[in-house]
């Protein structure tokens, strides 16, 4: 575990190294150590409350990105049973970097759909570092519609650094693809949940991110763009990406206080890959929750909130608003 | 006309801001030298190469639409800063800027407009207010415009000008395209014609919305149009970027649009379109075929 870490991380990470190194020596000499033991374990404990309390936006993105950081498929093992994946978009291929199938979530048969990333290079090669082609966008929405006439519900994972920029996503329309996604998951009739367990990567994420419900894990980001793109165009240099995670209001705290997520999940101390079976029998428990919550709403009043949903998502200022306007939410 | 040879005199460039009143201009396009007056009556297309400059949103209502028969919509509508986003410079300060410069509120105008024989709920994008990015108030005037053509039963018509999602409201931005993506769903629902026109340039996050789910969609004579710019994509896959890459004629080629209309033709072609899409009128009568016109010749 030691082997990727973050700065932030190794005052921790030394402590945790010293811990291990204590108890081999106590075992191998037979020395009862057991008071220093808890005051290191104390010790670790703290230390890492104090880190993680002190976190900026820049470290949230870097931990969103941790390399050991679970992934859709991890998390689809931890938390369901009885997946089958399908494939492709029925056009051009199978887009790796989307995946998607039936599973059962306790006792709730649910279609389920994540971006995908590799965690080695021959697996970022397969998972295009998770970043979908148009045909990951196509491929999702015929398993959203496969979903939605079979009544499953459809739980979403996102976890993406954006759409794939290349010649072939422009050349098979990634923009018409995300756009259709859009369109179309406000038809669905059956309750989509959305979490974001890692990146939010701007249109790449929202291509898959239309639903009932938007959870997002504690140490996860959404944005309209990457840090390091805004500061680019901003500053004209992307070693201002630190800056530019803090003034986009990107992690998860920011989207609970904008009301653009609906619920915050919080990670075990230290994040979610420092325990991901802990983290993954949270997010079932949640996912289930709200599963449950929904499934009460008739059809109708489903898609009806789904709209009003995002309907009220934005801030803007009416001059002089003019009676018989329809509803302005004004600035807070 | 040709005043200058090509290659002698690229200084021109920076020195056409000295002609008294900028009378000449340097087309990007063929690199000719035109009187200015030339191609505002030929409604903003070089004479020399048919290249379409962009033009503001007053000069495309003209051009499309019966004089005097425009209402606009939301006009009261402005940008606030959830964020409080300071970059080099605070956002606050840019929409100030950008209001004195365009002499705009923000990056759309809307409202409902005559075309021929139908009323239509039309939105145009103006590219000279912040690159016509799309953020609360862009969402908020096309979401609207879409629902109340779907209450009162209107085609809606929306020109893109666009280099996508803005940037400084962050992800209020974001989330504009599944507002207007939202609204869409129920205007095609009722069974009710959406026509998307883009301009030069119609990229992004508006790409991956609104712009892209027309019934039809029509684009001007070599828009650049796309969702990633030619720049990312270099930059991140190192993959050599094909001829006239992202350019309507491109788009046309590989299937992704229905038409290019070169300017002068663009509200006869819409009105005979809107005939085609309407139930009740048939389409308006004439001799000519609308066919597919020629790109103008570049580089
Ligand atoms: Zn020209």
């Amino acid at each position: 575990m030691a082997h990727h870490s973050l700065s932030f991380e190794k005052p921790i990470l030394e402590l945790e190294t010293k811990l291990k190194e204590l108890r081999a020596f106590s075992e191998a000499q037979d020395i009862d150590v057991s008071r220093e033991l808890s005051d290191l374990e104390r010790k670790i404990v703290e230390t890492k409350r104090q880190v993680f309390k002190n976190l900026t936006a820049w470290d949230e993105v870097q931990l969103a990105r941790h390399p050991q950081r679970p992934y859709t498929l991890d998390y689809i093992g931890e938390i369901c049973r009885d997946f089958v994946e399908l494939h492709g978009d029925r056009h051009y291929g199978d887009d790796r970097a989307i995946v998607g199938g039936f599973a059962m979530l306790d006792t709730e048969a649910v279609m389920i759909i994540g971006t995908q990333k590799g965690r080695d290079v021959k697996s970022n090669v397969e998972r295009n570092f998770g970043m979908a082609y148009p045909e990951g966008y196509r491929k999702a929405l015929r398993l959203m519609k496969l979903a939605a006439k079979f009544g499953r519900p459809i739980v979403v994972m996102i976890d993406t650094a954006g759409a794939y920029p290349g010649v072939g996503s422009e050349e098979r329309q990634i923009a018409e693809a995300i756009a259709m996604n859009l369109r179309e998951a406000f038809l669905l009739p059956v309750p989509i949940i959305v979490t974001v367990i890692g990146e939010g990567g701007s249109g790449g994420a929202l291509g898959i991110g239309v639903g009932d419900r938007i959870l997002i894990l504690e140490h996860s980001y959404y944005s309209v763009i990457s840090p390091e793109g805004c500061a680019a165009i901003l500053w004209r240099d992307r070693a201002f990406a630190s800056k530019a995670a803090a003034a986009l209001k990107l992690t998860s705290r920011d989207l609970l206080k904008a009301g653009l997520v609906d619920e915050i999940i919080p990670e075990p101390l230290g994040g979610a890959h420092t325990d991901p079976k802990g983290m993954a029998a949270d997010l079932r428990r949640r996912l289930l929750y709200h599963l449950r919550e929904l499934k009460q709403y008739s059809l109708d009043e489903l898609l009806d909130r789904r709209y009003r949903k995002f309907r009220a998502m934005g801030v803007i200022r009416a001059e002089s608003p003019s009676a018989g306007e329809l509803t302005i939410k004004n600035e807070e | 006309m040709r005043l200058f040879s090509r290659k002698k005199y690229t200084s021109i460039k920076v020195r056409k801001k000295d002609l008294p009143g900028g009378l000449w201009i340097k087309c990007p396009s063929c690199q000719e030298i035109v009187y200015k007056h030339e191609i505002e009556s030929g409604q903003g297309v070089c004479p020399k190469c048919a290249y379409h400059f962009q033009i503001s949103w007053k000069e495309r209502l003209a051009l499309l639409t019966e004089e005097g028969s425009f209402e606009e919509w939301d006009a009261n509508l402005e940008s606030a800063d959830p964020l409080q986003f300071t970059g080099q410079v605070a956002y606050t300060a840019k929409l100030v800027e950008s209001r004195k410069k365009s002499g705009l509120k923000d990056a759309i105008i809307c409202g409902k407009a005559r075309m021929g024989p139908f009323t239509v709920a039309l939105g145009i994008m103006d590219f000279s207010f912040l690159g016509g990015s799309m953020g609360s108030v862009v969402g908020e005037k096309v979401t609207r415009l879409i629902e109340r053509a779907t209450a009162n039963k209107l085609s809606v018509l929306i020109l893109s000008a666009t280099g996508g999602a803005r940037m400084y409201e962050g992800m209020y931005s974001l989330m504009q395209m599944a507002k207007t993506s939202a609204a869409l769903a129920r205007h095609a629902n009722a069974g009710l014609p959406y026509i998307s026109i883009l301009t030069h340039p119609s990229t992004a996050g508006v790409m991956a919305s609104y712009a892209t789910l027309g019934d039809i969609i029509i684009a001007e004579p070599h828009a650049l149009i796309g969702f990633a710019g030619p720049r990312v994509i270099k930059e991140t896959t190192r993959e050599d970027i094909p001829n006239g890459f992202q350019r309507s004629e491109f788009m046309l080629k590989h299937g992704l649009i229905d038409l290019i209309v070169n300017r002068k033709d663009l509200k006869e072609t819409l009105i005979r379109l809107l005939g085609y899409l309407s139930r009740s009128t048939p389409p308006a009568p004439s001799n000519q075929p609308i066919v597919e016109v020629s790109a103008p010749t570049t580089s």
